[in-house]
């Protein structure tokens, strides 16, 4: 299972804007966790607070497979968690494209 | 005489003239965090009275009341200051003091606001009256780098004292010169220091740190004694849990002679005898605590928690030291707060839209009210409690 979800995943990021597949519901409430879950940290409104800032301007600076790499994996020795417990690597493929406005 | 009365509160209530006078004692703030607005609210009926929006972003807001339980000053996440009103729920001052803030404390004698900064590091004072900012005191560390600031409190005297989460350290700003701020520092107190409590007697200060298993203490009756680390390795030979959500050791837990505090990266709530400042035992909880909060009496602390359990609440007793009731008052519950009594709790159901009462001697729910995406919830009670 979690081979087919890689696979996925990679195809995923090959066809890019990543996330298309994702059904409406999961999409919006991919949009809730950004806005309330990961705003805990780096604010509503993304311009950063205990986590590092998460606007458009900075996102589009990185790579796609970087933003998923830290979503599902964190960065040991900060407080960003590894959300691969809870979100898929297609959840974290909508997500980077999301933070970096390829989709809304 | 009762109608003539009666006759004016008509036209009170429809002209909006004179309305009849009130206190503040059983009135709180909601925070809408996802609306950048505020609930006022009352806990005598558990009713709303009114709304105050346009305060920003409050995605992790935070505030404190004035003396006189009129007025809160509410810390927004984008650096906004907002004075507000609560008698007559409107903006009574706000000003945008730094590019992100995380909270803030009001001194002793409430003539001052200090203000947390993540953007740029450091505090900021302000005139509690006309929000004119009195000082400006950046935080660089020993290692010559600016420092996020967690964990404000007030102190006796015009005294904040604070820490300095990239740093390590933890300062004491004294603030009786305005034009010459004195500074006391504490440094290597530990690793990511991410958030403080000062006991309600006002003489211990406690930094959890995020780094490594611990709690950096300080003894401000004996503060030449310099920070202490206690609780070392309370997680030892158990690896740490990734942390969805930090813990919150404000709205802190002392019951008896104990404090009980979030095991952060462990689904469990240690227990510290508050004079040895050893650990007595420690509670199986349901998921990574975030507040655990004493009943006003001691006789219960209720705990809730990180994703992915952050739907669930529950009840310790303090005296068996085991957990009574599991409750689930809605989902994403991100706060609680006890009426001044402690009679009552109000929980914020974030995702459910709502803010739940429970009655805390049954543990049933009383009352419910609707709110946008509710998160910190804070009674004017406050006002009178050091570190809050």
């Amino acid at each position: 299972m979690r081979v087919l979800g890689a696979i996925t995943g990679a195809v995923v990021l090959a066809a890019w804007p990543a996330g298309a597949e994702l059904a409406p519901e999961r999409q919006a409430r991919l949009r809730d966790m950004v806005a309330q879950d990961c705003g805990s940290c780096h604010g509503m409104t993304r311009q950063g607070g205990l986590g590092s800032p998460l606007l458009q301007d900075d996102m589009v600076k990185l790579s796609a497979e970087s933003v998923v790499h830290t979503i599902l994996e964190g960065r040991p020795g900060t407080p960003m968690p590894p959300w691969k417990t809870m979100l898929s690597r297609d959840d974290a493929a909508w997500i980077a494209a999301y933070l970096m406005g390829e989709v809304k | 005489m009762t109608r003539v009365f009666a006759v004016c509160l008509t036209l009170a209530l429809l002209a909006g003239c004179t309305p009849a006078l009130r206190g503040t004692g059983d009135l709180g703030l909601v925070v809408e965090r996802a609306d950048g607005r505020l609930m006022v609210v009352e806990t005598t009926g558990n009713t709303k009275l009114a709304s105050v929006s346009g305060l920003g972003d409050l995605s992790h807001a935070a505030l404190v009341y004035s003396r006189d339980q009129r007025f809160a000053f509410v810390f927004g996440r984008d650096g906004g200051l907002t004075k507000v009103d609560v008698l007559t729920g409107s903006i009574a001052g706000r000003v945008m003091q730094s590019g992100n803030s995380i909270g803030g404390a009001i001194s002793q004698d409430g003539t001052l606001v200090a203000v947390a900064n993540y953007t740029p590091g450091g505090i900021k004072v302000f005139d509690s009256g006309t929000l004119e900012q009195v000082a400006d005191i950046p935080a660089m560390g020993a290692d010559g780098k600016p420092s996020k600031v967690i964990g404000i409190a007030d102190l006796s005297g015009k005294r904040f004292i604070y820490t300095l989460y990239d740093a390590g350290e933890i300062w004491i700003a004294d603030l009786a010169d305005l034009k010459s701020p004195r500074l006391t520092k504490y440094t290597n107190i530990g690793r990511l220091p991410y958030d403080a409590l000062i006991t309600g007697d006002g003489r211990w200060y406690l930094a959890g740190l995020f780094g490594e298993d611990g709690i950096a203490l300080l003894d401000l009756w004996n503060p030449g004694k310099g920070v202490r680390r206690i609780l070392d390795h309370y997680g030892k030979g158990k690896e740490a849990l990734p942390v969805y959500k930090m813990p919150h050791l404000r709205g802190w837990a002392a019951a008896g002679d104990e404090i009980w505090l979030p095991a952060i990266g462990h689904h469990q709530v240690l227990v510290v005898d508050k004079g040895t400042w050893t650990e007595k035992t420690r509670i199986d909880v349901a998921g990574q605590p975030v507040f655990a909060m004493a009943r006003p009496d001691g006789r219960q602390v209720w705990v809730n928690f990180a994703l992915p359990d952050y739907s669930k609440v529950q009840v310790i007793d303090t005296q068996t030291k085991t957990v009574i009731k599991t409750l689930e008052p809605g989902l994403a519950i991100l706060h609680m707060e006890f009426t001044p009594k402690g009679e009552r709790v109000w929980l914020s159901a974030r995702d459910s839209d709502k803010v739940v009462v429970y009655d805390t001697e049954t543990l049933e729910p009383v009352a419910e009210l609707p709110a946008a995406k509710p998160s910190g919830i804070f009674f004017t009670n406050r006002a009178h409690k050091t570190g809050l």
